[in-house]
């Protein structure tokens, strides 16, 4: 389970967010909508522990440890995954280094190769990672190397943005397999955090809660496709009017 | 000692240059090292080398106790050859001495890639009469296996003085590897080594070097490569161990259509090390193209990363880029990239980069679980590795190790 309490976030001296709070059970997925601006990759950044993301007040727990405190890496081994956004290009380091680096001993060539069969990526193993890839491709660089992490806390930032329409069911193929979608409820463990901004990842992913983010706050829970709908039709100023 | 004496002409050239200060670098009291050192018996088996300078040779590629994988050696130790071999048939290897003796025709090849009074260390070889070794691939002989050097430096504060031949007669392959290095670990010395190489039609030369010295060496290797209709020279050059200073800045003359010429670098830089390192190309044939490719990285110490590339004749084509890395505060890397082009239609482009690790990519590897320091060593392996096209895989696999052995004790 992860648990969000009060947290209140500052990058670079200025507070982004507040007073969020957030409840993602086992084997639950969620998804954050909001404009842009509104705070939601900070959030996801502050979970994930980067140090430019500072946590100014309030706890974050997951699996009943506060890992407030933790650093990035430590919290990705104890189960926390990112898709980036926009990763950087890191030259010299191959796609398939940084697969490897993720999988942390449990696999092997031939794992990698799977890897990347099951994301269409066999061509890049061997290219610096994000290097002259296109939208679809670092998005599906990102899930691979999540596969391999295997994540019981999946972070995903806009995983559909720039990717094209053929590609769009295969990410959401793939994101179902991160978190165990095809499992039954009861025996679930995987959880998921959703930034989306078209929700058109939603069609393909079965989301239990959705929350609308506005200027670092909150404002919204609900039914995720209920809050879409109302999105679509009147826009974040009608969430700003109708606060909860 | 060379037995053949060169023309009267190379030594007045020599002699007038003999205090001529090179164009860069710190300019080197040859005076202070010493001249001469004790004879060293032919080794009919290099096998049989004391076990400390074998493993210093293998550290820089060079195998002597199993040259199964090998297609010839070439060992010199201070300045006598001590031993030289050939596996392959059509593939000379040999003590220059000894390839003056046997070919008249080498007259003809005597400082044509090299001019004698470039400075006063190509003058100082002249006038020594210094040995080196001669490796030859005869028309159409393509090596199974590379050909091995050694340039060994067993005598404290020796001047030693190589000047080496390399002919790739037409299309033929030639595949060398060549390691220098220096017994003691702090002991001063000087390493000045001429390598001229003559790559014919077609042909195609890849020469492998790694060098490995000692905080208080100075080093200036001089080097010229002269490259006919369709020929290939592929340059790999590793220095990833101290030195106090090396400076060198081979230039390669594509002279036939076609011509292409890579220059892969990569040096570590320690503190109080010196490196002043470049390749010149000169694309002077229609179609001629180059690729200089450096990797510079500082833990302490300073690199100066030179590349020049010249177009003269009608669609060559270069690229030059220079990557630099700055691990410690200290550290310091200059990039002169320089391209100048003399006619239309040439395509000349460069990329240099000078920086610290980037923070964004630690972390990005730090959210994979990597720890900050296998993140780091990570992006440094990656930074350190050359893709290189053209190596046999063998090769390319060895050079590869070379590199990793000498990652390990920078971690």
């Amino acid at each position: 389970m992860l648990e969000i309490k009060g947290l209140n976030v500052a990058v670079e001296g200025k507070e982004i967010l507040k007073d969020i709070n957030l409840k993602i059970g086992t084997g639950e997925s969620h998804a954050l909508f909001g404009p842009n601006g509104s705070g939601k990759t900070t959030l996801l950044m502050a979970i994930m522990g980067f140090p430019r993301y500072q946590v100014t007040k309030g706890k974050i727990i997951f699996k009943d440890k506060d890992i407030t405190r933790l650093g990035v890496d430590e919290r990705a081994r104890l189960g926390i995954g990112i898709s980036f956004q926009r990763p950087p290009v890191v030259r010299g380091v191959k796609t398939r280094d940084m697969v490897s680096a993720s999988l942390r001993g449990r696999g092997d060539e031939k794992t990698i190769a799977q890897l990347a069969e099951r994301t269409d990526l066999t061509d890049f193993l061997d290219r610096d990672i994000n290097y002259g890839f296109s939208g679809g491709e670092i998005k599906r660089a990102e899930l691979m190397q999540l596969l391999a992490q295997k994540p019981e806390l999946t972070l995903l930032d806009e995983p559909e943005s720039g990717v094209d329409l053929v590609n769009i069911a295969l990410i959401g193929k793939l994101i179902n397999e991160l978190l165990e979608k095809d499992c039954p409820i009861r025996t679930r463990k995987c959880m998921g955090l959703i930034i989306t901004h078209t929700g058109h990842i939603l069609e393909y992913i079965n989301v239990r809660t959705g929350y609308v983010m506005l200027n670092g706050s909150i404002v919204c829970q609900g039914d995720p496709h209920e809050i879409l709908a109302s999105v679509k039709e009147k826009g974040y100023e009608e969430c700003a009017r109708c606060v909860r | 000692m060379r037995k053949v004496k060169s023309s009267p002409s190379y030594k007045e050239k020599a002699r007038a240059a003999a205090a001529k200060a090179a164009s860069l670098g710190e300019d080197i009291d040859i005076a202070a090292f010493g001249a001469e050192a004790e004879a060293q018996p032919y080794q009919a088996d290099p096998s049989k080398l004391p076990a400390q300078a074998k493993k210093q040779m293998l550290e820089t590629g060079v195998i002597l106790d199993d040259n199964s994988q090998r297609s010839g050696t070439y060992i010199q130790m201070d300045n006598m050859p001590i031993h030289y071999s050939s596996r392959q048939e059509g593939i000379e290897v040999m003590a220059m001495s000894q390839a003056l003796e046997k070919y008249d025709w080498l007259a003809d090849y005597w400082w044509r890639a090299v001019a004698v009074d470039t400075d006063k260390y190509t003058a100082h070889i002249e006038l020594k009469d210094s040995d080196g070794y001669f490796i030859r691939a005869l028309p159409g002989k393509k090596t199974v296996y590379p050909v091995q050097s050694c340039l060994y430096l067993a005598k404290a504060k020796l001047a030693q003085n190589v000047h080496n031949i390399i002919i790739a007669e037409e299309n033929s392959e030639l595949h060398i590897v060549t390691g220098c290095t220096v017994a003691s670990g702090k002991e001063p010395g000087l390493h000045l080594g001429v390598s001229e190489f003559y790559i014919k039609k077609g042909a195609k030369v890849t020469f492998t070097m790694i060098h490995s010295w000692n905080p208080e060496m100075a080093v200036r290797p001089r080097t010229g490569v002269i490259i006919e209709d369709n020929g290939l020279f592929l340059s790999n050059y590793v220095l990833m161990k101290p030195v106090r200073s090396l400076q060198t800045n081979p230039l390669a003359d594509c002279i036939g259509e076609n011509a292409t010429v890579r220059f892969n670098s990569v040096l570590v830089a320690p503190p109080d090390s010196h490196m002043d390192t470049g390749s010149r190309v000169l694309l002077n044939a229609k179609g001629a193209k180059t690729e200089i490719i450096s990797r510079a990285l500082t833990t302490g110490g300073t690199i100066i990363a030179r590349g020049y590339i010249e177009g003269n004749a009608p669609d060559v084509k270069g690229h030059l880029e220079c990557r630099g890395l700055i691990l410690e505060e200290k550290g310091s890397i200059h990039a002169i990239p320089e391209l100048e082009g003399n006619l239309a239609g040439i395509d000349l482009s460069h990329e240099a980069a000078v920086g610290k690790i980037a923070e964004e990519e630690v972390e990005y590897l730090m959210a994979r679980g990597l720890t900050r320091n296998e993140a780091t060593a990570t992006i440094v392996r990656g930074f350190l590795h050359v893709d290189i096209v053209g190596l046999p895989p063998q090769l390319a696999a060895e050079l590869q190790k070379a590199v990793e052995d000498s990652e390990k004790e920078l971690m």
